[in-house]
């Protein structure tokens, strides 16, 4: 077929034209192209740079070691020690489920702990290292590690792990660490990033959670670059952080675990307090629990048996217990009226065993009464008449602003879980919180510790050590924080009459060391130790007028629950105080039986900064004395635990 | 016109052809495709496996057939076309029952020696048929709406057939392609108008509809819309790849990170860096000079075609080099849009640079025929 010459060159010019719009539009487009090139890659490249650091470079935490915890001598109470776990990573470990069973014949696996890491092996990553078995034992460890060719993709790895070398010894003094939880992160105001790192722990009572922010520590990092996928191509860079404060307590080892074993088999509590700088040498309550037991995760029938317990071994009573100070609280009460210089020592008073105030019959313990007593003999045979009357003279404000001076109804600033401030009543107080008026006979039940009264062992030691020092003396628990030491506990002068506080330490040394004392049974005969106290013993129930009638109950009679508390507060040596020890036996009956003793093995312990000779005990003491010595040794930790190899 | 008419004497004839072909032309796809050995080697981590080493071999294969196809005269391949055509739809015919799939769509055919993805053969096939259509259409005829049916329906036929593989995007570059040689060949404006206007119309009469009653669309359907559109408003899903590809542009800046530098590809961030996403490596690691380079040789070739094609006076060799120019041009800058986040994501690769067999096989087929239209035109006399 042929075409006319003019049509080929119409139809070529045409191409031509259309070729050269159709280029043109390519060129606007390539145009366009280049134009977004430079706006990607020039204008904005410092942002993009930027955004693909962010993308490659990951910062990991590092945890720093936490501080450890010593007492006053340098004895361990909290250590770090190297624990081991085994972990699997499902990339270099091919078929799982045959090297998870391949493991199970070298070591014991929790089939729980393995069936959870299997799923989590399975859902996550493959090249992320799933814990398989924690707290491995050491020989665990070696087996697994010798037999590792045999074993892809398992490698054992190194914590630290929080253990309490002597455990219930300082369970509530130390408290326990756990892996932060999701209420402490609430809890928490804009917490440290070191919190958010998988079982990470924190202190959870007791000092671990009051210095926290000391024994924590600085969180080091390493700069990691990591794929898309998450996994880790290699460290950049790498910051270790600080470990966390080491600690000193004020508390000795020695003491500690001799109290805490003296108050075995006792729902009790005892403190013992240096009169002069406020150390607390020992602060125990019984029953007890092992620390160590949280700190792995304690199991929920280990958990319900120490809540379920009714002697609370959970609760730190010797600073969250509080009760009615009974019978020590008399000091203070003969403290206001001397003060006042509303009586003289020597002043009589006549107890017929009984007192009208406004119409009421207020009873002393003993029916028959003490006939004419002095300030002395008051004191040492617990008179109730002498201190009513005093009361009614002084009042109850006066009452209780001496209260407050001795460190009663005050919360003690030391670094334990619920420091319980107690209550000593005003006037003002009654209306406000139970909207009556004061009564003169809150008063008359006021000035021998019950009422409203409450007062827990360490301010009734507080109290002790202030009578005994004539100081403002505070308790302190942390000798020192990173080896800088803590101001001392040592207080003011109290700005009391001289005169009347001998007064007061004549009458408690009488009821220690009078024959007819009411803690003439506990005394301690050898002179250069010898101590001065005063019993108490702090009602839980009323004694209605009907069973005082019949006779009331004997103690042993009743239930457990209902049974008197007994108190005891002592200082000692009488010559030269040097320690306050308060002692409280719950529903332990009568001080004089059931505190006092304690508080004189305790005190002779202290003093003798070990097991007291026999000699310092009344003769006819000895043999049971000796016999309580052997069986206590036998139940005291050994004080210089290394804590080498034991989790 | 017609080839009988020129003299067999002005064409080259046996091995010295090989003087005439457009030498530039070949330097330019061999530059083009060492740029691709160089970033094949770079994203498997500095190693010619799993690449860079069957991607020379293809080449080196593809540049042969090239040379074969330039050898033989242009008009066998015009006389070829209609056997290609229909071959081809065969072939996509061939893959809705024997067809591999391959992430979800059927699109190739398993030869044995290679993957054979038919729908990158009607790329050419369909160039072929429509240059040979309008090369015997009489040119008073061109604009007569029967003689515009046709053309429009050798072009809907086979988009038909890949959009049901599916395969999105290569459906919409032979549309693209189709309707640029229809333009080329001077088939009048106003039809481009109108189908230009229609589908405007259609558009926003869609996207006007949403929410209101006669609404056009299911919600889902706009939802998926709306994440084809713009990915970012999905960073995890659709949007990861865009904003990943973004970054690793952006981040090279002006030089680049360095050959095998480049963090977001060497840390597996770029999706596909092998294939559709090879751009972003190169622009990582080499920065705007480098992209831009890249840019720049794919636009020489874009110019040595439309030069050859308009120096041919043969109305097929011209509108067949400018078809395959067309085609060329359409694959790299979808491509380079969609790293860019210009263009919504559909898997476009990009042309001798992308890891790809069959891909690279029919573009160097294509670049044969043109460079025999070019040794083959007609030299002087009509």
């Amino acid at each position: 077929m042929k075409r006319p010459r003019v049509d080929v060159e119409a139809n070529h010019r045409l191409l031509t034209r259309r070729a050269a719009i159709l280029g043109g539009v390519q060129l606007a487009f390539v145009g366009a192209l280049g134009a977004r090139m430079q706006f990607l890659q020039v204008d904005q490249a410092d942002q993009f740079r930027l955004l693909a650091e962010e993308n490659r470079i990951n910062i990991r935490l590092i945890p720093p070691a936490r501080g450890e915890i010593f007492d006053r001598n340098g004895v361990a109470l909290a250590r770090n020690v190297p624990s081991y776990r085994i972990v699997m990573v499902r990339e270099d470990a091919g078929d799982i489920e045959a090297s998870v069973e391949a493991l199970g014949k070298l070591v014991t696996l929790d089939p729980d702990e393995v069936q959870r890491a299997l799923a989590e092996m399975k859902r996550s990553a493959p090249f992320l290292p799933i814990t398989v078995a924690e707290e491995v034992s050491w020989e665990d460890l070696s087996r697994v590690s010798v037999n590792a060719p045999a074993l892809p993709g398992v490698t054992p790895e190194v914590g630290l792990s929080r253990v309490y070398p002597l455990g219930s010894d300082y369970a509530h003094v130390l408290g326990y660490v756990g892996p932060v939880s999701d209420f402490d992160l609430q809890r928490i105001e804009d917490p440290d990033q070191l919190l958010r790192i998988p079982r990470f722990q924190i202190g959870k009572v007791g000092v671990e959670a009051k210095i926290e922010e000391n024994l924590r520590g600085k969180a080091g990092a390493r700069r990691v670059e990591v794929n898309a996928a998450g996994r880790v191509m290699r460290e950049l860079d790498r910051r270790e952080g600080t470990p966390g404060s080491d600690l000193q307590l004020t508390i000795d080892s020695k003491l500690q675990s001799y109290v805490q074993a003296r108050l075995n088999g006792e729902s009790a509590s005892a403190i013992v307090m240096d009169v002069e700088n406020g150390d607390l040498l020992s602060i125990c309550s019984a029953p007890t629990y092992d620390p160590n037991l949280f700190v792995r995760g304690i199991s929920s029938r280990d958990y319900n048996m120490l809540t379920e317990n009714k002697y609370r071994p959970l609760a730190s009573k010797a600073v969250q217990g509080t009760y009615p100070p009974g019978s020590t609280f008399k000091m203070v009460t003969a403290m206001a009226a001397l003060e006042e210089g509303l009586i003289g020592p020597d002043e009589t008073v006549y107890c017929p065993g009984h007192l009208e105030v406004a119409g009421r019959r207020f009873h002393c313990w003993k029916r028959a009464g003490h006939g004419w007593v002095d300030l002395q003999n008051s004191l040492k045979q617990s008179c109730d008449i002498y201190y009513y009357d005093l009361a009614v003279k002084v009042g109850i404000e006066k009452i209780s602003a001496m209260a407050r001076r001795f460190g009663l109804g005050e919360r003690h600033d030391i670094p334990m879980s619920a420091v319980a401030q107690g209550l000593m009543p005003t006037m003002d107080w009654k209306s406000r919180v139970h909207g009556q008026s004061w009564v003169v006979g809150d008063t008359v039940n006021a000035s021998i510790g019950q009422g409203f009264l409450l007062s827990s062992p360490l301010q009734l030691a507080v109290m002790t050590a202030r009578l005994a020092s004539g100081t403002a003396v505070k308790p302190r628990l942390i000798k020192t924080i990173d080896g800088i030491e803590q101001p001392s506990g040592a207080g003011p002068s109290l700005g009391m009459n001289e005169n009347n506080l001998r007064k007061m330490r004549r009458a408690m040394y009488a009821t220690v060391n009078d024959r007819r004392g009411t803690a003439y049974g506990s005394r301690i005969i050898e002179d250069a130790v010898r101590m001065a106290g005063k019993t108490g013993t702090s009602q839980v129930r009323n004694i209605t007028a009907a069973e005082r009638r019949a006779g009331v109950v004997r103690n042993e009679d009743l239930p457990w629950e209902r049974r008197d508390h007994a108190l005891f507060v002592n200082f000692a040596p009488y010559d030269d105080p040097k320690i306050a020890v308060a002692v409280i036996v719950e529903h332990g009956g009568g001080g004089s039986k059931a505190a006092a003793p304690i508080a004189r093995d305790v005190t002779l312990q202290a003093l003798y900064g070990g097991e007291p000779p026999l000699e310092a005990y009344p003769t006819k003491d000895r043999d049971r004395i000796k016999q309580q010595q052997q069986v206590l040794r036998g139940i005291q930790p050994v004080a210089n635990f290394a804590g080498r190899d034991q989790a | 016109m017609s080839y009988l008419e020129y003299t067999v004497k002005h064409v080259p004839s046996g091995p010295r052809k090989i003087l005439y072909l457009n030498w530039p032309l070949a330097l330019l796809l061999a530059a083009v495709a060492c740029v691709g050995f160089l970033m094949l080697y770079s994203v498997a981590g500095g190693s010619f496996s799993p690449w860079a080493e069957p991607q020379m071999k293809r080449f080196v294969m593809g540049f042969v057939l090239m040379l074969i196809v330039a050898m033989v005269p242009i008009w066998f391949w015009r006389n070829m076309a209609g056997v290609a055509f229909a071959g081809t739809l065969l072939l996509l015919l061939g893959v809705e029952f024997f067809g591999s799939v391959g992430k979800g769509a059927q699109r190739w055919i398993d030869l044995g020696f290679m993957r054979l993805q038919p729908s990158e053969l009607a790329k050419i096939t369909l160039v072929m048929i429509l240059a040979a259509y309008y090369d015997w259409l009489p040119s008073h005829k061109k604009s007569r709406p029967f003689w515009v049916l046709i053309p429009v329906l050798l072009i809907l036929l086979p988009v038909a057939m890949v959009l049901r593989q599916p395969d999105l995007g290569t459906s919409i570059l032979l549309l693209a392609a189709g309707g640029g040689i229809m333009f080329l060949a001077g088939v009048h404006w106003a039809y481009f108008a109108a189908v230009i206007g229609a589908g405007v119309g259609l558009i926003t009469a869609v996207f006007q509809s949403r929410g209101t009653e006669w609404q056009l669309l299911k919600d889902y359907q706009y939802r998926r819309i709306d994440t084809f559109l713009d990915p970012a408003s999905d960073p995890l899903g659709a949007g990861y790849h865009i904003t990943q590809s973004k970054i690793a542009l952006g981040s090279g800046g002006w030089t680049g990170r360095g050959f095998m530098q480049g963090t977001q590809s060497r840390l597996n961030f770029l999706p596909e860096k092998h294939t559709d996403f090879i751009f972003t490596t190169l622009a990582e690691e080499f920065g705007f000079i480098g992209a831009f380079s890249l840019l720049t040789l794919y636009a020489l070739i874009i110019v040595f075609c439309v030069v050859s094609a308009l120096a041919n006076k043969d109305r097929f060799a011209s509108l067949l080099t400018l078809g395959i120019a067309l085609n060329f041009f359409l694959f790299f800058a979808v491509n380079m849009s969609m790293v860019m986040g210009l263009a919504p994501v559909v898997g476009v690769p990009l042309p001798l640079v992308s890891f790809g067999g069959s891909a690279m096989l029919v573009l160097m087929l294509a670049f044969g025929l043109a460079q025999s239209a070019h040794v083959h035109r007609p030299r002087q006399g009509y």
